[in-house]
C-alpha cells in the first residue's frame, strides 16, 4: 500500500492516490497527505484507479478527510474505482456525501 | 586515559602472572576488577558480584571456560553480558567452539593494551545499546499488556451490552461468530408493544473501545424506545443522532433494521451500509433483495438522516435473512471470496426451507475449511409465523411506579402540526399505563389505540380508501399516498378521550376517537369488513372487535366508543 499526494499548480486542487489495499494501515500517510499543507485546496480528488480493496475503516478516513476538507460545504471527488470498491461504496452509500466518478 | 565509562570487569585466569597483568592493564584504564582463578570461580564471583564484561581464560582447571560461559550466559538470562575469551588457541574448531558456549570475541595472547582498550570499549556501546533497546521493549510490552487488558474490559462490557437481552423466540435465528462480537457486530431484539418484532443488526467500524462505546447507548436507547411503543423510525432516527454525537468522526455503525408485524403481516425494513438482506418468499421460492439505501448509522446529523423505510406484504412462511458483509467477504484457503452467486445457490439448492439458515452456515464454514481466522460473521432470519406458532411473547414496559391514578378521565386533542410530523401513541401508553394493573395490557392498549388511530387519520382526517389495498400493488401505493397527505395536511384533528373507572379485581377503560374527517357509512360497512378478514384491507376493525368489550360508531360515523374490560387475573 502507498499513498501518493500531487496538489495542483496553484495549490486549489489536491490529488490523493491510494495504491494497493486501502485499510486502517494507510491512516497516516493519508492523513499527512492533507494535514499541514501550506494552503488548504478548495478540492480534493481521490483517484483510486490502483485501489485494489477498501474496508471500513476507509471509509472512516475519507469521513475525516471530508470532515477536515469543512464537511457539507468539502468538495470531494473519488474517481476511477474499480467494482468492487464502487460496490462498498455504494452499499454504504457514500455517493450522498462524495462525487462518485 | 579512560574513554568509556568505569565497567565491573571480572577476570578469571589460572594463570597468576597472566592475571596480575591483565588486571593491570584493565584497572590502569579505570575499570574495576575483580578476579578468579578458574572457572567454579568465576561463576560464583559472577553470582555475588554481577561484572558488566568477563574476560575468561579458556583452559582452567576445576570448570573450564566454555563450560563457565555457557552457565553465566544462562543465568543472565535478557541481561548483556559480554564474555571475551583470552586464549592461546590457534585451532580454528576450538575458538569456534568458545563462540558456540556463549562467548562474544577472542582476545590472543600476549594481550595488546589498544586491541583490549578497543574491545573493552566496542562492547561497553554494545551492552548500552542492549539496555535501550530492553528499556523499550519492556514499555512496549507493558503498555501492549495494558491495551489487551482494556481491550478486554472494552469486550466484556459490549457482551454485557448486546447479549444480555437475547431473545429466544420459535421464528427467530441468529449467528455471531466469536471474532464478529470482539469486531463489534451488534444484534438487538425485542417484541414490540404494538405486536410486532423489531431486530437490529449492526456493525460497528474498530473493534474493542469504539465499538463498545457505540453499543452501550444504542441497546439502552432502543430497549427503553421499544418498551414506550414508539416507531422503528423513530428509534433510528435516536439512535443515529446519538451516534453521531458520541463516536469521533469516521466510526459509525452498518446496520439494518426490520419491523414484522404478524397481525398485519407486514415488513418493514431499513438498510444502512449493509450488504443486500434478503426477503426469502416461501410460496414461489424467490429472493427479494433489499439493498442498503441508507448512510451508516451515526455519520449524519438529525437534518440530513433519512428514516424512509420499504413496506413489504408478506405472507406465511416468509424468511427475512440479513447478515453482515463478512458472509459475502468470508475467504476460502485460496484466498477466494465466498460472495453473493454461491450464497444465492445454496437458497436455490434448498428443498426444506426451515433448514435454510443451517445450511447458509454450513456453506460458509466448509468454504472457508481451516482459514477460519478470517471469521467474522453475524447473520440473523426472521420468520413471518402465525400468532399462535409465536406463542408467549413478553413486552417489558418501561414503567417502573407501583400506585398510580384509577379513577379518571383524559382528553387529548391531535392538531394537524402533531398530526403531520408526531407519533403520539407512546405519549398516550405511556399515560395510560400509570394506572396500576393496566400496565400489563399495554399490547392490547397499543394495539387499540394504534389501530383506532390510523383509521381516525387516514380514512377519517385524510379520507384515504382502505380498498385501495387489495392488492400488494395498491398495498405500496396506498403507503405512497399516505405519506403524501400526510405532508400535505392543512387542517383536522383526531381527539381521545379516554374514561377508567376500577371495579373490584380490575376495571374499565372507555375510549371515545372522534375525527375531523365527513364519517362513513358504518351501518353497511362494518359487517363486511368483519367477513372479509382475509385480503389486504379491513383487518383493523375485526381486530379491534376481537380485543373488546364493544365497538360503536356514532352520528356520521367519525365517532367511534369503544369499551376494554380488564383483570387483574388476564394473562
Amino acid at each position: 500500500m502507498t499513498v501518493l499526494s500531487n496538489p495542483s499548480a496553484d495549490g486549489n486542487e489536491l490529488t490523493i492516490k491510494i495504491e494497493g489495499r486501502f485499510d486502517f494501515s494507510a491512516h497516516q500517510e493519508f492523513r499527512d497527505c492533507y494535514e499541514n499543507l501550506g494552503k488548504d485546496p478548495s478540492e480534493y480528488v481521490i483517484d483510486m484507479q490502483s485501489t485494489s480493496y477498501l474496508d471500513s475503516s476507509a471509509l472512516g478516513m475519507l469521513l475525516l478527510l471530508r470532515d477536515h476538507a469543512g464537511g457539507d460545504g468539502s468538495e470531494i471527488k473519488i474517481v476511477n474505482c474499480n467494482d468492487d470498491v464502487k460496490k462498498i461504496l455504494t452499499i454504504s452509500n457514500f455517493e450522498q456525501l462524495f462525487q462518485i466518478q | 586515559m579512560l574513554n568509556a565509562q568505569p565497567l565491573r570487569i571480572l577476570i578469571a585466569d589460572d594463570n597468576n602472572t597472566d592475571r596480575m597483568i591483565l588486571a593491570k592493564i584493565v584497572s590502569r584504564m579505570g575499570h574495576e576488577v575483580l578476579s578468579a582463578k578458574d572457572g567454579m570461580e568465576a561463576v560464583a564471583r559472577f553470582r555475588e558480584e554481577h561484572p558488566e564484561l568477563i574476560l575468561l581464560d579458556a583452559l582452567m582447571p576445576n570448570m573450564d571456560g566454555m563450560e563457565a560461559a555457557r552457565i553465566i550466559k544462562k543465568e543472565a538470562g535478557d541481561e548483556l553480558i559480554p564474555i571475551i575469551f583470552l586464549t592461546s588457541l590457534a585451532d580454528d574448531a576450538e575458538l569456534a567452539n568458545c563462540l558456540a558456549s556463549g562467548g562474544d570475541d577472542f582476545l590472543s595472547k600476549p594481550y595488546s593494551r589498544t586491541i583490549l582498550e578497543a574491545k573493552i570499549g566496542a562492547f561497553a556501546r554494545m551492552r548500552d545499546m542492549h539496555k535501550t533497546l530492553k528499556t523499550q521493549h519492556d514499555q512496549i510490552a507493558l503498555h501492549n499488556q495494558h491495551m489487551l487488558r482494556e481491550q478486554k474490559v472494552a469486550m466484556e462490557v459490549f457482551q454485557n451490552v448486546t447479549q444480555g437481552k437475547k431473545m429466544s423466540a420459535p421464528n427467530f435465528k441468529v449467528m455471531q461468530s466469536p471474532f464478529a462480537i470482539f469486531n463489534g457486530d451488534i444484534v438487538l431484539t425485542a417484541y414490540t408493544p404494538s405486536g410486532g418484532m423489531y431486530v437490529l443488526l449492526g456493525d460497528f467500524t474498530g473493534h474493542g473501545l469504539p465499538a463498545a462505546i457505540g453499543a452501550m447507548p444504542m441497546a439502552e436507547i432502543f430497549y427503553g424506545m421499544v418498551g414506550k411503543g414508539f416507531t422503528m423510525r423513530e428509534i433510528l432516527s435516536e439512535v443515529n443522532l446519538k451516534l453521531q454525537k458520541v463516536l469521533p468522526i469516521g466510526f459509525f455503525c452498518c446496520a439494518c433494521m426490520i419491523d414484522m408485524n404478524f397481525t398485519e403481516q407486514t415488513l418493514e425494513v431499513w438498510n444502512g451500509g449493509l450488504p443486500d438482506c434478503f426477503l426469502y418468499r416461501s410460496k414461489n421460492h424467490s429472493i427479494d433483495a433489499v439493498a442498503s439505501t441508507h448512510l451508516p448509522l451515526g455519520v449524519l446529523g438529525a437534518q440530513k438522516f433519512s428514516d424512509n423505510t420499504e413496506v413489504y406484504q408478506l405472507e406465511q412462511g416468509d424468511r427475512f435473512f440479513m447478515w453482515s458483509d463478512g458472509i459475502f467477504e468470508a475467504r476460502s484457503e485460496d484466498e477466494e471470496l465466498f460472495g453473493e452467486e454461491r450464497l444465492r445457490e445454496v437458497f436455490l439448492q434448498n428443498e426444506d426451507t426451515s433448514l435454510l439458515f443451517d445450511q447458509v452456515k454450513q456453506a460458509v464454514t466448509d468454504f472457508m475449511g481451516e482459514s477460519l481466522r478470517d471469521d467474522d460473521i453475524s447473520m440473523a432470519e426472521v420468520v413471518l409465523v402465525d400468532l399462535e406458532t409465536l406463542g408467549d411473547r413478553q413486552v417489558a414496559y418501561a414503567g417502573s411506579s407501583l400506585v398510580g391514578p384509577t379513577d379518571w378521565k383524559v382528553s387529548f386533542e391531535l392538531g394537524v402540526e402533531t398530526l403531520k410530523a408526531f407519533n403520539p401513541l407512546p405519549l398516550m401508553v405511556h399515560n395510560l399505563m400509570e394506572t396500576p394493573g393496566l400496565r400489563r395490557h399495554n399490547t392490547n392498549i397499543y394495539t387499540l389505540l394504534s389501530e383506532l388511530y390510523s383509521n381516525a387519520l387516514e380514512h377519517g382526517v385524510m379520507g384515504l380508501d382502505s380498498g385501495l389495498k387489495s392488492d400488494a400493488a395498491g398495498f405500496a401505493q396506498y403507503y405512497l399516498k399516505r405519506t403524501q397527505a400526510q405532508t400535505e395536511l392543512e387542517e383536522g384533528f383526531v381527539r381521545f378521550t379516554f374514561t377508567h373507572k376500577p371495579n373490584k379485581n380490575g376495571g374499565k377503560l372507555v375510549i371515545a376517537v372522534d375525527d375531523s374527517g365527513p364519517g362513513f357509512d358504518y351501518v353497511s360497512k362494518i359487517d363486511v369488513a368483519l367477513e372479509q378478514q382475509k385480503g389486504f384491507c379491513g383487518r383493523g376493525i375485526p381486530l379491534i372487535s376481537n380485543l373488546v368489550d364493544s365497538v360503536v360508531y356514532k352520528g356520521e360515523g367519525n365517532s367511534v366508543e369503544v369499551v376494554y374490560s380488564w383483570t387483574n387475573n388476564d394473562k
